[in-house]
């Protein structure tokens, strides 16, 4: 197709979108640095770190810096076990067994589900069952009902276009199943698992419906910003806003940035 | 096949697949394992108990296990709760023609006008990337744009165009409709691009062979192609939607209430019977619609 008129309304159009989806984080970040006597628009009165400070005086802001820590640590989990289990489920989905069609549909539903229904659901079990909600707990399991689906159909469109002769040739040159696992499958894999483990930590680190009912006394990072959103008129809440929208950038740029130093160092090895 | 051990292995590919299937049988379940057990722990058991505590009693300290019809009574004959869902489906179809007008002329381009691989990945990270960053964050973005004395206000008051503040821009239906596009328009981006990547491009060649215009290649070719991956993407929209409370609770100001708000505020009212009965209506809701779309649609196809 040649470039002509409709490709640059359409790249116009692009660009729109583009604009459309990054245009309000780029303002609140601009608004962060916002002066102390500032308010939550423009225009700027002055530039300064102060929002930034007072996020770390725990009078300010709740209890921001331990949100923090939680986030990531259970951010953390969620992606170990969403890396581990979507794997496991992957491999068993490309043979067919018992019961394969219902899961399926069952990891589907977890994923389209109302949040909130899994947030009641998980939060009134706990309840009838005396046990105390935790975000270690009752959070991480409503984190996995998220972020599983998705590993899962990562894993499904991965397994789709996956050529097996690879494996073939390792089995008829001899080699256990384990070896090609480890020697075959799993470097070839490498660079979909970075993906599904983006996906279960920022999903995880992000969520907020799910985690409301099953998180238990201590709040997660969201949830910290949520409670801010209808008490806090100060740009402290975009300096948070800020800070939290970097530690995802960092994490898919570090993701990105190993997928293609581990595919480069690959094509150079072969 | 010169190769003569191969040679001796006379398919070898269909005694792969046999060893695959016989050994691994066992091997799949308990690779199936984690993932059945996550799903029964923390999906299927709370459904159950919702479902449960759904016909049971309640006062202002606690929930009574029993079996009443009350709460469905209550739920099913207030008007607020039927003005909730014509609110709610209000939302999502909204939402559905936009995220759809925008998701559909977003793949288009990066499928048909972009040529090289590499700056179809480097497009479709840009567009990825958000997704996967806080959605209240993003929400909270709009503030400084449409407050009342956002941007856009600012924006077009000194250039003359309007003397008041507009009072619509935040806190409103518009608001909110305005969030969902900018939240799940990925939703829609990903499945349309994903079927449209399959269209053999030598059914284009075709089309224009034999005289087709461009509009009609549109309508007659990359439509009904990517049929699948619109339904798709309607799937979660739709469902996204109606599930959702905090677009709504954020964007909305605090006095619009949808579906997924009245199951809120019961919740926060400690009415936890009442609010399972919510729960359980929007799920049905839910699973009919879902019913409909995926008659449309083989999902496990299109990944």
């Amino acid at each position: 197709m040649k470039r002509n008129f409709s490709f640059y309304m359409l790249a116009a159009f692009f660009g729109l979108f583009v604009l459309f989806l990054y245009g309000p984080t780029i303002t609140i970040a601009v608004l962060s640095f916002q002066g102390p006597e500032g308010g939550l628009t423009f225009p700027l009165n002055g530039t300064s770190l102060h929002w930034f400070k007072q996020l770390f005086e725990q009078q300010a802001v709740g209890d921001f810096g331990a949100a923090l820590v939680r986030s990531l640590l259970l951010g953390l989990m969620v992606m170990v076990c969403t890396l581990v289990f979507s794997l496991l489920a992957g491999l068993a989905f490309r043979k067919r067994f018992a019961g394969s069609a219902i899961l399926f549909y069952l990891a589907l539903a977890s994923l389209i589900i109302p949040s909130i229904l899994i947030s009641l659901g998980i939060g009134l079990m706990f309840d009838r069952l005396d046990l105390t909600p935790d975000w270690y707990s009752s959070g991480f399991g409503s984190h996995l009902t998220w972020t599983l689906p998705f590993g899962l159909l990562i894993m499904f469109a991965v397994f789709n276009r996956f050529n097996p002769s690879y494996e073939m040739a390792s089995v008829d040159l001899g080699a256990s199943d384990w070896q090609t696992f480890r020697f075959i499958l799993l470097p070839l894999l490498a660079p979909s698992l970075m993906g599904v483990a983006l996906f279960g930590f920022t999903l995880s680190y992000d969520e907020f419906a799910r985690t409301l009912m099953t998180s238990g006394s201590f709040n997660t990072l969201p949830l910290e910003l949520f409670a801010m959103t209808t008490n806090v008129t100060t740009p402290v809440l975009y300096a948070l806003g800020t800070v939290t929208t970097l530690v995802s950038f960092v994490v898919i740029a570090t993701t990105i940035i190993l997928v293609r130093l581990y595919s480069r160092s690959n094509r150079k090895s072969a | 096949m010169n190769n003569p051990t191969i040679c001796l292995n006379a398919r070898p590919i269909d005694a792969y697949m046999t060893t695959l299937i016989n050994k691994t049988n066992i091997r799949s379940y308990w690779q199936a394992l984690p993932l059945t057990l996550v799903l029964f722990l923390f999906l299927v058991f709370p459904i159950i108990v919702i479902g449960i505590v759904s016909f049971w009693d309640y006062n202002e300290y606690s929930i009574i296990p029993d079996f009443i019809l009350d709460n469905y009574e209550f739920l099913l004959t207030s008007p607020v709760t039927w003005q909730a869902y014509l609110k709610t489906f209000k939302y999502a179809f909204l939402t559905w023609l936009l995220t759809l007008s925008i998701g559909f002329t977003v793949a288009y381009f990066m499928a048909f006008h972009i040529r090289s691989t590499a700056a179809q990945t480097i497009l479709f990270l840009i567009c990825t990337v958000p997704f996967l960053t806080s959605n209240i964050i993003r929400m909270i973005s709009w503030i400084p744009l449409l407050g009342r004395n956002g941007l856009v206000n600012s924006g077009l008051q000194s250039a003359g165009i309007i003397d008041q503040p507009l009072e619509f821009l935040l806190y409103s239906d518009f608001a909110i409709v305005l969030a969902y596009v900018h939240l799940y328009t990925l939703f829609m981006v990903t499945p349309v691009f994903n079927s449209m990547m399959r269209i053999d491009r030598s059914l284009i060649e075709a089309a224009i062979d034999a005289g087709a215009k461009p509009f009609q290649i549109l309508k007659d070719v990359i439509i009904p192609l990517s049929k699948s991956g619109i339904i798709v993407g309607s799937i979660f929209v739709f469902t996204l939607v109606m599930g959702d409370f905090v677009t709504v609770k954020i964007m909305g100001g605090g006095i619009r209430a949808n579906v997924a708000i009245l199951i809120y505020n019961e919740i926060s009212l400690l009415q936890y019977p009442s609010a399972a009965a919510g729960a359980i209506i929007l799920l049905i809701t839910v699973i009919m619609m879902l019913v409909i779309l995926f008659r449309l649609v083989d999902i496990r196809k299109e990944l």
